[in-house]
């Protein structure tokens, strides 16, 4: 009998390099059948956030948007790279303060609340109006 | 025709304290450095109250406030967000990129044909960092890096409007190389200015004009390198790799004034510990371990600084080693009597952990060298939660001396401090 000397083995009996084949252990009962099925959970930001880089967060205090589903301490996802439209929701910054109503270019340039309590701001002649992104999406936590 | 383009955002840390303030337009704005120490960044408004670069915060304090400036500690969370935005929508824009620091980047423009279609990418790159983040950049567009710098320098002074600048044409680049002092080329500093002042180089145009053998011979390959650069000829490649620092500092200027050793300690190991920290998370192993010291610059009567380094057998990641290595080196060079004002750690010679070089005299080394891989990993983990443990030599009180009176919040970091609108 001749003995060929093929290589060594680790102390746990299986080379490094060979583990690696093994998705699941071996031996062990019936293989998961979601094996081959296997996904990513789903991710809230793939949903909201289409433009992380311009996308920023805000907090909402006050109830002037309330009929737009927009509650006080509502959480409102911005995106600064969309160009704001006549009927957008946007934050805007106003007298130095951050306001969050809907846009109105026409007739003349306005920002709507949404709740009767409110009324309307129209800009005046003078007046800095600086839009700093559209609201796409609200986030309202019930409990 | 290659051309690159280097972004660099406008007084960038006031600008982003701005972003999240309406009320701060046309304000002056000045950040100050950790410990509110000095003045780092100023708004365009506070450099024409004439609020100098690095000044200290208590000399400009009274006459700025005054004058209606608005101060902020530095915040580094929203800084390094903003910078990551900026970054990520260049990124996007061209193929390769090289981010040259928080607020500069160069970019390559091989897609770009003709100087004014750089020009109008320059501009359309501009409005959308503004836009989109809200961080006004200023581009300078040029066949080399060193004339990038020049190009953004001239779109900055020059205040055309656009904020951009390409300098393509070799007239238009000599004529301003002639009105460009030596000292603001990129890479050239003081002392290397001086020096070329003597031989009767004053501009940029001067020092293009020099012989690059002399240069070479006289000076070194670097400043023939910028000479080449500014004839046009690409010698400085955009990097888009990422380079491992080579060097961690931690330090500190204190409010008061330290006098004694026994004080000096204990600061001492809060920043070896935090240097030891750093150099664990960006995988690094360090053979040496310096230590300094110094009085306050201001202090004409009593002055001093301390430096010395205690070098490792083989390279280390463990803090007790660091900490053993840093009071050594703090032990040579304290002297009494002097009211310190600033001190520090420093970590270099860097290695990567899995290329262990072994030494001669290892095993004896060992006896006073700790080096425990699991050890650390468990502490730092620990670290990271509520939970702190801290070495003896630490003095755990005094481990909160940032002082930041004025910190804005983290707006785009945090959820407890997000902007609000009515």
């Amino acid at each position: 009998m001749t003995i060929k000397y093929l290589g060594s083995i680790l102390a746990d009996g299986m080379p490094a390099n060979f583990t690696k084949f093994f998705v699941e252990p071996v031996s062990v009962g019936f293989p998961s059948p979601a094996n081959d099925y296997l996904e990513s959970p789903i991710d809230l930001n793939q949903y909201l956030i289409k433009n992380g880089a311009a996308t920023f967060l805000v907090r909402v205090s006050g109830d002037s948007m309330l009929d737009a589903n927009i509650a006080d301490q509502a959480i409102l996802i911005i995106d600064r790279s969309l160009n704001p439209k006549h009927g957008s929701i946007v934050v805007a910054s106003l007298d130095g303060d951050f306001v969050c109503k809907r846009l109105q270019l026409k007739p003349r340039l306005c920002l709507l609340p949404e709740n009767s309590k409110y009324e309307p701001i129209y800009i005046q002649h003078g007046q800095d109006l600086d839009i700093m992104g559209t609201v796409t999406a609200v986030i309202n936590k019930f409990e | 025709m290659k051309l690159l383009a280097l972004v660099d955002c406008d007084n960038f840390y006031a600008s982003c304290e701005r972003i999240f303030r309406p009320d701060l337009k046309e304000i002056p704005i000045v950040v100050l450095s950790n410990n509110d120490g000095c003045v780092i960044a100023r708004s365009k408004e506070a450099k024409a109250m004439g609020i100098k670069m690095g000044v200290p915060w208590f000399k400009v304090k009274k006459a700025y406030l005054a004058q209606g400036g608005k101060v902020f500690s530095s915040n580094f969370a929203l800084y390094g967000d903003l910078s990551k935005r900026v970054m990520n929508i260049l990124d996007g824009m061209v193929k390769k990129i090289e981010v040259y620091s928080i607020d500069e980047a160069f970019l390559d423009l091989q897609h770009i044909q003709n100087s004014n279609q750089a020009y109008e990418f320059g501009v359309y790159c501009r409005n959308t960092i503004c836009q989109w983040v809200g961080i006004p950049v200023r581009i300078g567009i040029a066949p080399t890096k060193t004339l990038t710098k020049v190009a953004s320098h001239i779109a900055k002074n020059k205040n055309n409007g656009t904020g951009v600048c390409c300098l393509n044409n070799q007239e238009h680049v000599a004529h301003i190389l002639k009105t460009l002092p030596i000292k603001e080329i990129w890479g050239v500093g003081h002392n290397l200015s001086k020096k070329l002042n003597q031989l009767g180089t004053y501009s940029a145009y001067d020092l293009m004009q020099m012989d690059i053998r002399f240069i070479r011979k006289k000076f070194s390959v670097v400043l023939e390198r910028t000479i080449r650069e500014l004839r046009g000829e690409q010698c400085i490649q955009i990097e888009d790799h990422f380079e491992p620092k080579k060097q961690i500092v931690v330090s500190r200027s204190f409010r008061g004034r330290i006098k004694n050793l026994s004080e000096l300690k204990p600061l001492i190991s809060n920043f070896a510990v935090r240097a030891g920290e750093k150099l664990r998370y960006e995988k690094q192993k360090c053979s040496q371990v310096s230590a300094f010291i110094s009085t306050s610059r201001f202090n004409k009567q009593l002055q001093y600084r301390g430096f010395n380094s205690f070098q490792f057998p083989c390279p280390v990641d463990d803090t007790r080693s660091i900490l053993m290595g840093a009071n050594k080196a703090l032990n040579t060079i304290f002297k009494k009597g002097y009211p310190y004002a600033k001190a520090g750690i420093l970590l270099s010679h860097f290695s990567h952990p899995t290329v262990i070089q072994q030494s001669l005299f290892e095993v004896a080394d060992q006896k006073y060298l700790k080096q425990d891989t699991n050890l650390m990993q468990t502490i730092d983990a620990l670290n990271s939660t509520q939970t702190q443990i801290y070495y003896a030599s630490q003095r755990p009180a005094g481990l909160s001396p940032i002082q930041k009176e004025m910190v804005s919040p983290k707006y785009t970091t945090n959820w407890q401090e997000l902007p609000t609108a009515k």
